[in-house]
């Protein structure tokens, strides 16, 4: 590789977790394969493993979010770090304080830490780049961008599923244009060699040259697309997109794009549905599908917070590593 | 195996130190042991559970010899060590699996070699979070100097005597056997964790090979 990718220490080990393009397959198969590791810990009496005690983990979320940064609260917790909760929106920003100083005073506190979620593409790389080289980052999501430990809770719920990914056809249904969850699934399952990847969606919610710039294959009509698929992957439609008039309403989204058992039936009989929440019932699907015997909805959740614990405990690993071969370095 | 601290993936050069019939004559003495000991204690209906991997190898054995109707439980402490912080995670974690509760009950815990008492820390610690036992044995298939906690097994199949850079592991599943060998002589620190790091990794999900560490934890 020409340059080195930031998200990496010298040695190839995983620093900050900000995207998921530009990794290995081997990286992203040592995530899912540690996360497995970690999915035990739920079914202790005390839920609780001692990797990162004594650590401080900042979930810095200009953006709001309840699931996802529950579970990364909790994936904090499990791996016995002490975690703070900044809802920045609502205190330091309104007063005037720029990222970098909110990010240098938290510093100062010795975080060791920060999840950032931001409604700016690249505002994780930023946070990155101008951090103390003691400190890890993790994207909980930025603007369009990436989301990086979605896509791979993803990964591993389909592994869990379909363990070989080389036989997939996975089909993403719904909003491509401003999904940061569809580009970090699609670079997943590029990465992790899946058969074949479709997009379907309405020609005003998919960015111009999908096919070139994704390598996937685009349907407008949910029944073809999803026709012998392993796994049907829902987005959230959101609101604003209505008010803009990149649709005309959800009543007419659901008539063409929701899904349905009857749409359903032409996909694989052993296939999957999958959607990362929260769900508009009668939007992206109705209920019968969200709570049917295909749906995984639910387990995608709880497989967050294992992944979670595995992504959050390379990279304070990592800093384990690095600061060990600083000292070593020190002492000649 | 027991002595954490020393991160060697493989022995250097090895020989065999004791063969498959060795192996299985020291379980047959440790079955005897265990089966006086449960007795003295008036144990009925222990539950045993096998420290990854040679543990789970050795206990595999002692189950099904002393006919426990329970199933085995297996122990992974890799969260639970106590150089996470000098070393990060250890590369191999297989989920721990304990498919009964332990609360109340009487445990038999087994790992291969015991050395430093680290892991045996470290696998206690494991336990107490999934409940409280009423008790815990400790059986080792082998022990050697070089304690470095206050723990001492209760049924020992071999007692090693070795120099103190030299180390012993169990290969197995199948057969067993304890290969020694001298330690790789080495600066600690970044070397070291490199090759800890660099270890094959080893699909979770497929059944345990042979661990390619000597001291896996």
């Amino acid at each position: 590789m020409s340059t080195p990718n930031p998200q990496l220490d010298a040695q190839g080990h995983l620093k900050h977790f900000l995207t998921i393009d530009g990794l290995s397959r081997e990286l992203l198969t040592e995530i899912l394969d540690r996360a497995e590791g970690f999915l035990g810990v739920a079914q202790q009496a005390v839920k609780k493993v001692p990797l990162c005690r004594g650590k401080v983990v900042a979930n810095l979320f200009f953006e709001n979010s309840t699931r996802t940064r529950t579970t990364f609260e909790l994936a904090a917790k499990r791996l016995s770090a002490d975690v703070l909760n900044l809802n920045i929106s609502t205190s330091a920003t309104a007063k005037g304080e720029t990222l970098l100083d909110t990010l240098h005073n938290l510093e100062a506190m010795h975080v060791d830490m920060f999840v950032v979620r931001h409604a700016t593409s690249g505002a994780a790389h930023f946070i990155a780049a101008h951090a103390d080289p003691h400190v890890s980052i993790i994207n909980a999501g930025d603007g369009r961008h990436s989301h990086p430990t979605q896509g791979m809770l993803d990964m591993f719920t389909i592994r869990r599923h379909k363990p070989d990914f080389a036989s997939l056809r996975v089909a993403i249904v719904g909003d491509i244009l401003h999904s940061r969850v569809a580009r970090s699934q699609i670079h997943a399952l590029t990465t992790l060699g899946v058969a074949e990847i479709r997009v379907i969606a309405p020609r005003t919610l998919l960015p111009s040259r999908v096919e070139e710039a994704f390598g996937v294959r685009v349907f407008h009509d949910l029944r073809e697309g999803v026709r012998d698929v392993d796994v049907v992957i829902m987005l959230r439609i959101q609101r604003e997109r209505m008010n803009s008039a990149l649709l005309p309403s959800e009543h007419e989204y659901f008539h063409l794009f929701g899904l349905t058992e009857k749409r359903l039936s032409g996909a694989r009989p052993d296939a999957i549905v999958m959607h990362p929440g929260p769900i508009n019932r009668g939007v992206e699907m109705d209920s019968q599908v969200a709570d049917g015997p295909r749906s995984v909805i639910l387990e995608q959740v709880t497989n967050g917070i294992a992944v979670r614990m595995a992504v959050m405990s390379m990279c304070i690993g990592t800093q384990n590593l690095n600061s060990q071969g600083r000292g070593e370095f020190l002492n000649g | 195996m027991s002595n954490l601290d020393i991160r060697t993936p493989a022995l250097g050069r090895t020989e065999l130190w004791k063969n498959a019939a060795e192996i299985d004559a020291a379980i047959a003495r440790m079955v005897d042991e265990l089966t006086g000991l449960l007795a003295r204690q008036g144990i009925a209906d222990p539950l045993m559970i096998g420290i990854h991997t040679g543990g789970v190898w050795v206990a595999e054995r002692l189950h099904g010899a002393l006919g426990l109707h329970e199933p085995l439980g297996h122990l992974d402490i890799s969260f639970y060590r106590d150089d996470f912080t000098r070393i990060g995670l250890h590369p191999q974690v297989r989920p721990s699996c304990l498919p009964v509760g332990i609360d109340d009950r009487h445990l038999i815990l087994v790992d291969d070699v015991l050395q430093s008492g680290r892991t045996i820390r470290a696998a206690l610690n494991v336990l107490f979070d999934y409940g409280r036992p009423a008790s815990v044995i400790l059986a080792t298939l082998a022990e050697r100097a070089g304690r470095e906690l206050p723990i001492a097994p209760d049924v020992v199949g071999l007692r090693a005597r070795l120099d103190r850079d030299e180390q012993i592991k169990l290969s197995g599943p199948a057969p067993l056997i304890l290969l020694r060998g001298q330690a790789p002589r080495k600066p600690a620190g970044k070397s070291d964790l490199k090759d800890a790091r660099s270890n094959p990794e080893e699909d979770p999900r497929v059944s345990p090979g042979p661990d390619p560490e000597t001291n896996r934890p």
